[in-house]
């Protein structure tokens, strides 16, 4: 009980510890595989090289990290108002919709410069309404936002698989999903982008949406800790009474959070569609969301703790999924459980290590 | 008799504590007699709390040694210390309000997989301790209906349920009546003639004067002096705490009263259950005066201050605030009360004045987040805040003076010196003060009693609530006191007195 008051140093409190939760995490994981009868060197061999060994696959990490820094943003922003969205995944999703529905009605009449920016804005503008909906029954009829947002993805999931097979299918098409976006729409892959400059990549899924996730990363981190509502937002989420009191309008900043974080997540969107499949399809969000809340959790609501987190869990991805290729015997099941255990130790058990890092450092500190 | 019997039941050898740079506690050594009622006395910040929790094991000290009975003991967490016999009440009460009196009094020590047992057993175990102690509560009575004094009776009980012999209260009488602090202190007299050993941890002198055999004086982390309180005076005491002479007489000249600032008409307030929180609120405060609310907690003042400030709007009557009309339809918000001119320090420093987690000067700050100099273009300017809030820790004498030092980790003195500071600092028309100097110590409340005092002469409206009737009597100009959402009786503060206040607070005589 003590010992967790007593402060750590702060670059133990945020690279040291979250490495030793990653550490324990792999450790338990390492003795999974070797029940199943893999070599637990050789496997996480195999999931580093995946992940990291390629220009290749350090695009496809980096492709992966890209949806999880929008997602993670959102569930940050929101957790920062004392509000938790578990409907990252609903919001990207229907943020597709906006997505889709933009490109669909002007990339044949506007150019690339105009199309993109729009389609962005739409895919931000639906992401927001969808969280809009959960925000305004909390801030006015007072329903729990945890319950309602989780209730609007399967809606959200609903909606979208009615619209695909009904309306938005392509005529002809025997799959569900729209027809292809034209050129005018595509936000240019990063081998492309980096041929320009004279740099060769092999090709991945890596597309310029990175950098527009960055930049969404230094847009979040000004409002919350530089802008006068950011900081509104963050008292009312330490303190709803003292924003109160501080004249803050409690409804319309719920809004507002919930808003702002619905739109985040819509960048998935930008990322999915309009970077790779370049058409709407159905369940391009696949999981984004969900894993989203842990990436804020493991990043500690910071942006670049978002970025570094986002990093680890895009790895994760595209290793895991390297690892399955190899290894058919590690199924993706496998990697799930594998995602889900550094989850596990970097999110409920994060305070694990804590006591044997103070024992290390009480004495230096 | 406790001097001939005077082996220790607790004794602290040398105690050191630091919170990162702050030295909180600096090689304390102290002895408690069994079955005698000490006091610690002590300035916030002293590090009086900071030791007591070290005894109770809910901080590891650094350094020094801990002794119960005289054998050496570890106290790693607070388990420890209640298998020792120690029992802590503290300043926030620590009670399930939904649950009644039995099923708080076994929380945590249930007795088995089914409760019935563990009631029966409590209930028996109850009546003993209610008989012995003179401690009578209902135990069916749900804990939200009981009053603040009962609710600690509870908490009192809940202690001794755990077998403690050792009785350790932080700050007690903060949240009590004066007849209820009289009650409380009786109760202690009566467990240490029953054989407990209490130490009370209180800036009030009054009560350490009325009830302790002994007293211990800290400053800055040391223990400065050990009286027997028979031995010394009022005058002493604050003396030693604050390092230098104390002046409790505020000689303020007569108000100047000027032009009505704030006026209330027929105020009232009805929750959405339909209860009447405030009820036909007619007041007017001029500029130049201090009109103090004098009121048993609970009776409506926290109401009156959140309409008064704009945080909630009246239900019916209404109010002028420097020419603003305002009714329930036409209600003002608090960013707009600020506008107006209206600063408020609101009671509950923790849960509304300030946000814990922030910085210093974040909090010096809030409400008036989004103004010049604090913010232009729509961004925040750190620097122009930072350099704000030293400004404003040099004016009002906060310690310490660290703007990068987040809220929580000031004492409770300095946190309500950084939100007067923030409110007053803005030559404000209307000032709203709810319980200035609650849980704070001597020096600081000789401060900020002067500062309001002081704000009144330039001319501000202040309005004071607290249920601290000497605070009331020493500061305010003409005196209302409120009892069951009414205001039954205003008096001229020169005709004012303990007694006929006293019978008012509870209701006795409505005016």
């Amino acid at each position: 009980m003590s010992a967790s008051r007593r402060p750590l140093p702060g670059w133990v409190e945020i690279g040291l510890l979250p490495l030793a939760n990653i550490a324990m995490a792999f450790l338990l994981v390492g003795l999974i595989v070797a029940v199943i009868g893999v070599d637990p060197f050789h496997a996480l061999k195999l999931l580093v090289l995946g992940a990291l060994g390629s220009s290749e696959s350090i695009g496809y990490t980096l492709y992966y990290a890209t949806n999880f820094i929008f997602t993670g943003l959102a569930v940050a922003v929101a957790f920062h108002a004392g509000l938790f969205n578990i409907g990252g995944e609903g919001q990207a999703y229907i943020g597709g919709l906006g997505c889709g529905l933009a490109v669909l009605a002007l990339d044949r009449y506007l150019p690339t410069l105009l199309v993109i920016p729009l389609a962005i804005l739409a895919s931000a503008a639906f992401g927001a309404a969808w969280a809009a909906i959960p925000a305004w029954m909390q801030a006015w009829r007072g329903s729990h936002i945890v319950i309602t947002t989780i209730m609007f993805n399967f809606v959200a999931s609903a909606l979208m698989v009615y619209l695909m097979v009904n309306v938005l299918i392509a005529p002809g098409s025997m799959t569900p999903q729209s027809r292809g976006f034209t050129a005018s729409a595509a936000v240019p892959s990063m081998q492309a982008a980096l041929q320009w400059i004279g740099i060769a990549v092999a090709p991945s899924a890596l597309n310029l949406s990175l950098l527009l996730a960055l930049v969404a990363c230094v847009g979040v981190w000004i409002f919350l800790w530089h802008t006068p509502w950011g900081y509104s937002l963050r008292t009312m989420g330490h303190n709803p009474e003292a924003a109160l009191y501080a004249g803050t309008n409690l409804k319309r900043m719920t809004m507002l959070a919930m808003c702002l974080s619905g739109a985040l997540a819509g960048g998935v969107a930008v990322n999915e569609l309009l970077g790779v499949h370049h058409r709407l399809v159905l369940d391009f969000a696949a999981g984004y969301g969900f894993t989203g809340i842990a990436v804020a959790l493991m990043g500690r609501g910071h942006p670049l703790g978002i970025v570094l987190a986002a990093l680890l869990f895009g790895a994760l991805q595209q290793g895991g999924a390297e690892l399955n290729f190899e290894i058919p015997k590690i199924t993706r099941e496998m990697v799930v459980v594998i995602q889900g255990l550094v989850i596990l130790f970097s999110g409920a058990l994060v305070h694990l290590p804590r006591p044997w890092l103070q024992a290390l450092f009480a004495r230096k500190g | 008799m406790q001097e001939l019997t005077a082996d220790a039941a607790i004794e602290l050898r040398e105690i050191d504590k630091s919170f990162g740079s702050v030295h909180a506690v600096r090689g304390a050594s102290l002895r408690v007699e069994r079955g005698s009622i000490t006091g610690i006395v002590g300035e916030n910040g002293a590090g009086k709390s900071t030791l007591m929790s070290i005894l109770y094991g809910l901080h590891l000290a650094d350094a020094g040694e801990i002794l119960v009975d005289g054998r050496p003991v570890e106290m790693a967490s607070p388990r420890d210390a209640i298998g020792h016999g120690i029992g802590m009440v503290h300043q926030h009460f620590m009670l399930v309000d939904s649950f009644t009196v039995l099923e708080n009094l076994i929380l945590g020590a249930e007795g088995g997989a089914l409760l019935a047992a563990g009631l029966a057993s409590a209930r028996g175990e109850l009546a003993r301790l209610s008989g012995e102690y003179g401690l009578a509560v209902d135990p069916d009575a749900r804990v939200a209906d009981l009053s603040v004094g009962e609710q600690q009776r509870v908490e009192i009980l809940k202690v001794l349920l755990r077998g403690a012999r050792i009785l350790i209260l932080d700050e007690p009488s903060a949240v009590l009546t004066p007849q209820e602090t009289d009650r409380l202190l009786q109760i202690l007299r009566l467990l240490r003639d029953r054989g407990v050993t209490v130490v009370l941890i209180t800036h009030k002198l009054r009560e350490i004067l009325a009830v302790t055999d002994k007293v211990i004086v800290m400053r800055r982390g040391e223990v400065v002096a050990e009286r027997r309180t028979a031995e010394t005076g009022a005058e002493e005491l604050a003396e030693l705490m604050v390092g230098r002479k104390v002046r409790f007489d505020l000689d303020k000249a007569p108000a100047r009263r000027g032009e009505t600032m704030l006026a209330a008409w027929h105020l009232s307030l009805v929750d959405g259950r339909g209860v009447r929180l405030l009820d036909d609120i007619s007041l007017e405060v001029r500029s130049g005066e201090i009109v103090g609310i004098a009121g048993v907690s609970g009776n409506g003042q926290t109401e009156l201050l959140q309409v008064l400030s704009g945080i909630r709007p009246p239900t019916g009557g209404e109010m002028e605030v420097c020419r603003r009309k305002v009714d329930a339809a036409h209600p003002v918000d608090p960013a707009e009360m600020r506008d107006l001119g209206v600063a408020h320090v609101p009671e509950d420093r923790l849960r509304q004045g300030l946000v814990p987690a922030f910085l210093a000067s974040e909090t010096s700050i809030l409400g008036y987040q989004d103004r010049e100099p604090f913010c232009h273009n729509y961004l925040m300017d750190g620097p122009a805040v930072g350099k704000y809030c030293a400004d404003l820790m040099e004016r009002f004498d906060v310690r310490p003076r660290t703007p990068g030092l987040r809220s929580a980790n000031f004492s409770g003195g300095n946190q309500q010196k950084l939100i007067l500071a923030r409110e007053m600092a803005r030559n404000p028309k209307v000032l709203l003060v709810g319980q200035p100097t609650r849980g704070v110590d001597i020096g600081a409340i000789e401060f900020i009693r002067r500062e309001l005092i002081k704000s009144r002469d330039a001319g501000c409206a202040v309005l004071v609530v607290s249920v601290e009737l000497e605070e009331i009597l020493s500061l305010a100009d003409r005196i209302l006191v409120m009892f069951g959402g009414r205001i039954v009786g205003e008096v001229a503060a020169g005709e004012a007195d303990e007694r006929t206040l006293g019978l008012m607070m509870a209701g006795a005589r409505a005016a």
